[in-house]
């Protein structure tokens, strides 16, 4: 016999809903990543009920929420980060490219290979900017020649708009670059391996408005050729970044919209209330 | 939410100057028609001098309207009300504005002549009065239904323009004697026309502000 699994509980409490969605979600292409039916646990704490979403190929979605609402936990999920933490359990599927990442079988590394992660606090190896971006390259086998190598690693600085800055400086300490170039760092080192899905966990929250602008423009350019999933708490970020955002509350997904739709027209009046800083 | 309650006042704030300048607008429009009708120049002469204030009015909903956006960067419904808003002021001094210009028209008009009064031009203008009135009154309750039913007025303004556009031609052509004044005449009605126009402008703006739905040029 199973015993009850006890929720997370707040002030707040989320009725039973259909997620509001509009048509428009659904007509942007197939999913690069599909959620279904994902519940998550810490131990016998429920902190993901019940979520299902789509993320188009090539799209950028933004997770937003209040503290607490999980959605960090939801991203971890997606290139499964959240295994390394003891007694933690997944139940449903995710499913990339149709396959269940947490299927039997799948190649953890190989996953987080293809799933790159970027964090909030920028976590640079204290080694040469070089280094930093060959290091993926390396472990992963990726090259097989010295000038490949080097060129792989001026294309993901390229790619993360930092090689104009630090082409000069690649046997420099990265632990010597400012916090927004230490980010992009951080970025170009997931761009390296080439990966296909990008998650970036409230990627700009420590830096300046410059260095923010830059991250920004920088996601708004790889959307091209990746799809992003970014939490933020910043509203006005995600409304500038995405195309799609997803509003989370007490572990439940209350919204999926596009961006437009979500900032100026919510369908939910949960999401309106937090929208509008309204909530609680 | 301390922050929010900030915001709040400030919407309160922009909600009450739109307002008193729709009241203002509406008043000069109310005030020109009856200056057509009992032949008042000091009346006429009121809508003109009070137009400086409507103006003022106007810039000060512009100037709030953009530090709302700017400063506190409202989203959903409050975007909503802050872009009508701003949207809606230029409208309402735009009315004031065909108010004024109604009359200027009366008082060249009292210089001549008068005519025979002209029933469906005053039919006109008390719908223009009533149209402005229920567009700002459905804006004030957020009153989407209100709204939709107050465009419909637009319909009757129309009508009763063609009609007086039409008997006023006859009339030139009847009695040319009376042209220069009849000319002035359509003028005013055109005027009339154009206010029942922005009248429908404000409640498409209400319609938005309430559902989301932009209903320009499909109702």
């Amino acid at each position: 016999m199973s015993t009850p699994t006890p929720t997370i509980t707040t002030k707040f409490s989320v009725p039973e809903r259909r997620v509001k969605t509009t048509s428009a979600v659904h007509l942007t292409g197939p999913a690069k990543v599909s959620i279904r039916n994902l519940n998550f646990y810490y131990g016998r704490a429920q902190a993901l009920h019940d979520i299902s979403l789509d993320v188009p190929e090539r799209f950028v979605m933004a997770f937003i929420g209040p503290s607490g609402c999980g959605k960090s936990t939801f991203l971890r999920t997606l290139n499964r980060m959240n295994d390394v933490i003891p007694g933690t359990r997944a139940e449903g599927e995710v499913l990339i490219d149709g396959r269940d990442i947490y299927g039997s079988g799948t190649d953890v590394v190989d996953l987080r290979r293809r799933v790159g992660m970027v964090f909030q606090k920028s976590n640079p190896f204290p080694k040469s900017v070089f280094e930093n971006v060959a290091y993926g390259l390396r472990i992963n086998q990726v090259t097989s020649s010295k000038s490949e190598l080097e060129g792989r690693v001026e294309q993901a600085l390229k790619d993360a708009a930092l090689w104009t800055e630090v082409k000069d400086r690649l046997k420099s300490s990265a632990l010597g670059l400012s916090g927004g170039q230490q980010q992009r760092l951080c970025i170009a080192r997931a761009l390296a391996i080439r990966p296909e899905v990008i998650l970036m966990d409230e990627p700009a929250s420590a830096l300046d408005p410059i260095a923010t602008t830059k991250i920004e423009e920088l996601i708004f350019d790889l959307k091209k050729h990746y799809t992003i999933i970014i939490v933020t708490h910043n509203m006005q970020q995600a409304a500038r970044v995405s195309d799609l955002t997803a509003f989370f509350l007490l572990g439940k997904l209350i919204e999926v919209n596009t961006t437009e739709k979500m900032f100026t027209a919510p369908g939910d009046k949960v999401t309106e209330d937090y929208i509008t800083g309204r909530f609680g | 939410m301390e922050f929010h309650r900030h915001l709040d006042d400030e919407l309160n704030e922009l909600r009450d100057r739109v307002l008193l300048l729709g009241g203002e607008a509406e008043r000069a429009l109310e005030r020109s028609m009856n200056a057509l009708a009992e032949r008042d120049n000091n009346l006429a002469r009121e809508v003109l001098d009070h137009d400086d204030e409507i103006d003022r009015l106007e810039v000060d909903v512009d100037r709030q309207g953009i530090d709302i956006i700017a400063l506190r960067q409202p989203a959903a419904r409050d975007l909503r009300f802050v872009i009508s808003v701003v949207k809606m002021a230029p409208i309402l001094e735009r009315v004031a504005d065909h108010a004024c210009n109604i009359a200027r028209t009366v008082i060249d008009l009292n210089l001549e002549p008068e005519l025979k009064p002209n029933a469906e031009l005053q039919r006109m203008g008390r719908r223009a009065v009533d149209m402005v009135r229920g567009a700002l009154d459905a804006f004030t309750s957020n009153d989407a239904r209100a709204a939709r039913e107050c465009i419909t007025c637009d319909t009757e303004i129309n009508v009763l323009y063609n009609s007086v556009f039409r008997n006023l031609i006859e009339l030139m052509a009847s009695h040319p004697e009376t042209a220069t004044r009849d000319a002035r005449l359509l003028f005013i009605a055109k005027h009339i026309e154009r206010i029942g126009d922005y009248a429908t402008d404000i409640c498409e703006l209400t319609v938005y502000m309430s559902e989301a739905a932009i209903i320009k040029h499909v109702h």
